[in-house]
């Protein structure tokens, strides 16, 4: 099993779902982020003083899938959340110990 | 606002000095209303136009509200409504008959004297007819002093603390602005001189600019606002929604702030001059509005609407002054300076290292002393050299007296809160109560 956190651009969040939904992921944990990268941050103007944005806003995705589905979901997501400019988002595969239902108590791949 | 005199004055002196009230005329015979519409409709207008400046006090709460951090809203918003009821209270006790006093010296009339209303039910005989009932006059005056407490606890916002402000406005609006305002609309030394100034621009805006600068100064800037390398940090306001409705609040609430101050509205002339001053008084925001538009646009890239918001109101407070005598043309271009002054002065306050919350110095002080000198071009009876000699009096006595306020509760009390608790927010730390709790805080 892995789990795979994703950072993604927020206007990308519906057409990632809409692309993960078909290839077979049931399920998917969305979080609004913010934090820096490549893209760093941009300075804005307010009552004519210019500050720093150091944080730019993101949606982060944990997905657990069966290790079998893992390549395909971050192929995926890399087609469909890239745009091909900067602060596009970044994935990260691990591996997942354990997984269980709260439900049923199912273990494993079942609880999924 | 013109001078008020006669409604303190005996009746008689105005019936002899009236021709068409009829001297002969039998008491018991039911005046006819060309004796008594002019009293009705003037009546009328001090009261309509007391509903609007009322309304201002929403209008400074959500601009308030608005541009402060959320973590004190329900600070802002407790003062807002403190210092208009304690404006009110004082202004019956001491402060109308201080800034009307009738017969008095020019400079100070009488402490002390609260005021009394016409009896229930008055007979024409009674009434001022040549002026106002005292219920409408009291009412529409009181709505004033109270808009100029109002300047000052927007600038000093989000770290002063709510007694030490409370106990300034009872002095601002019981002593303070009824002494300065009498000098003026009390018939004082200053109208004796020709000083002009029809809604307030210098006795109103530029008063509670001064008030507001004295304690800001005092004060000092909110923490992190100013670093140690002379670079601003802005602080973002929490809502920018309820300060354009405030704006807009304050902008129809101005309507009533200078139509009213045509104090007569019984003749076609009157009623045509006080349509005039509303469409002078929008005029001008509009100008105010789309010069800060196309000024933050031009300097910054981007269009900021605190700035559009605070334009408009210079537009305003800088027509205030003289709203009648200016074609529509003049009162845009006096509306349009009002926003370009405030554009320039914010930053320029802030280079200064003093924090203005919301503008109010740049709006109230910068624009009124701009709208006081304008008063020149379209009004052929104002002299430039009476209308400095006006805004330095009222500069150098609110300032100074609000400065000497402000160091005496800094001194006894103290007037500003605990690092702590300006980290926490006044909501929390001096309230208790957050205005938007179900919230992350801003």
């Amino acid at each position: 099993m892995k789990l795979i956190i994703a950072t993604i651009k927020p206007f990308k969040l519906d057409e990632v779902r809409e692309a993960l939904t078909t290839i077979g992921v049931r399920g998917m944990t969305v979080t609004e982020a913010k934090g820096f990268g490549a893209q760093s941050g941009h300075t804005e103007i307010y009552r004519g003083a210019e500050y720093a944005v150091n944080y730019v806003p993101k949606i982060k995705l944990e997905i657990a899938v069966a290790s079998s589905l893992a390549d395909q979901v971050c192929d995926t997501i890399i087609q469909t959340a890239r745009t091909g400019k900067i602060g596009d988002g970044k994935i990260f595969v691990l591996d997942i110990a354990h997984a269980a239902r709260v439900r049923t108590g199912e273990t494993g791949e079942d609880a999924l | 606002m013109k001078i008020s005199l006669s409604s303190k004055l005996g009746l008689a002196a105005a019936l002899i000095a009236l021709p068409q009230m009829g001297l002969a005329q039998d008491a018991a015979a039911t005046p006819d209303f060309n004796e008594i519409g002019p009293y009705i409709m003037t009546t009328l207008l001090f009261c309509m136009a007391g509903f609007l400046v009322f309304f201002m006090a929403a209008g400074f709460a959500m601009l308030e509200g608005g541009l402060v951090r959320s973590k004190n809203v329900t600070m802002q918003m407790t003062k807002n409504i403190a210092l208009y009821s304690i404006a009110a209270i004082m202004y019956w006790v001491m402060g109308f008959n201080l800034m009307y006093p009738g017969e008095f010296n020019g400079y100070v009339g009488s402490f002390f004297v609260p005021t009394v209303l016409d009896p229930v039910g008055v007979a024409a005989a009674d009434a001022a007819l040549d002026y106002a009932s005292i219920g409408s006059d009291f009412f529409f005056q009181l709505v004033f002093v109270a808009a100029t407490a109002s300047i000052v606890s927007g600038a000093l916002a989000e770290r002063i603390k709510l007694w030490p402000f409370l106990a300034f406005v009872v002095v601002l609006t019981g002593v303070m602005y009824p002494i300065s305002g009498s000098w003026q609309w009390g018939g004082g030394w200053l109208s004796e001189a020709g000083f002009s100034d029809f809604a307030g621009s210098t006795v109103v805006h530029s008063v509670g600019g001064w008030a507001a600068l004295a304690g800001a100064i005092v004060l000092g800037p909110r923490l992190g606002k100013y670093g140690k390398d002379g670079k601003v940090h802005p602080m973002l306001g929490s809502n920018l929604a309820l300060a354009t409705l405030g704006t807009f609040i304050l902008w129809l609430g101005w309507f009533g702030f200078n139509g009213g101050s045509q104090l007569a509205m019984g003749t076609v002339g009157d009623v045509s001059d006080v349509s005039r001053i509303f469409a002078n008084t929008n005029m001008a925001a509009a100008a105010g509005s789309v010069t800060a538009l196309i000024l933050t646009q031009l300097l910054y890239k981007k269009p900021d609407l605190t700035m559009v918001l605070n334009g408009a109101l210079a537009g305003l407070v800088a027509i205030t002054a003289e709203p009648l005598a200016p074609s529509l043309f003049g009162a845009l271009w006096i509306g349009a300076v009002g926003g370009v002054i405030v554009v320039l002065a914010v930053p320029l306050l802030d280079k200064l290292k003093i924090d203005d919350v919301v503008g109010a110095i740049p709006v109230h002080l910068f624009a009124g002393i701009w709208g006081t000198i304008a008063v020149v071009f379209y009004n052929s009876e104002a002299s430039l050299t009476t209308q400095l000699m006006g805004i330095a009096a009222y500069g150098v006595f609110t300032f100074v007296g609000s400065l000497g306020v402000w160091f005496i509760l800094k001194a006894v009390v103290g007037i500003r809160v605990d690092p702590e608790a300006e980290m926490m927010g006044l909501d929390k730390a001096e309230l208790g109560m957050e205005a938007y709790p179900e919230f992350s805080q801003g």
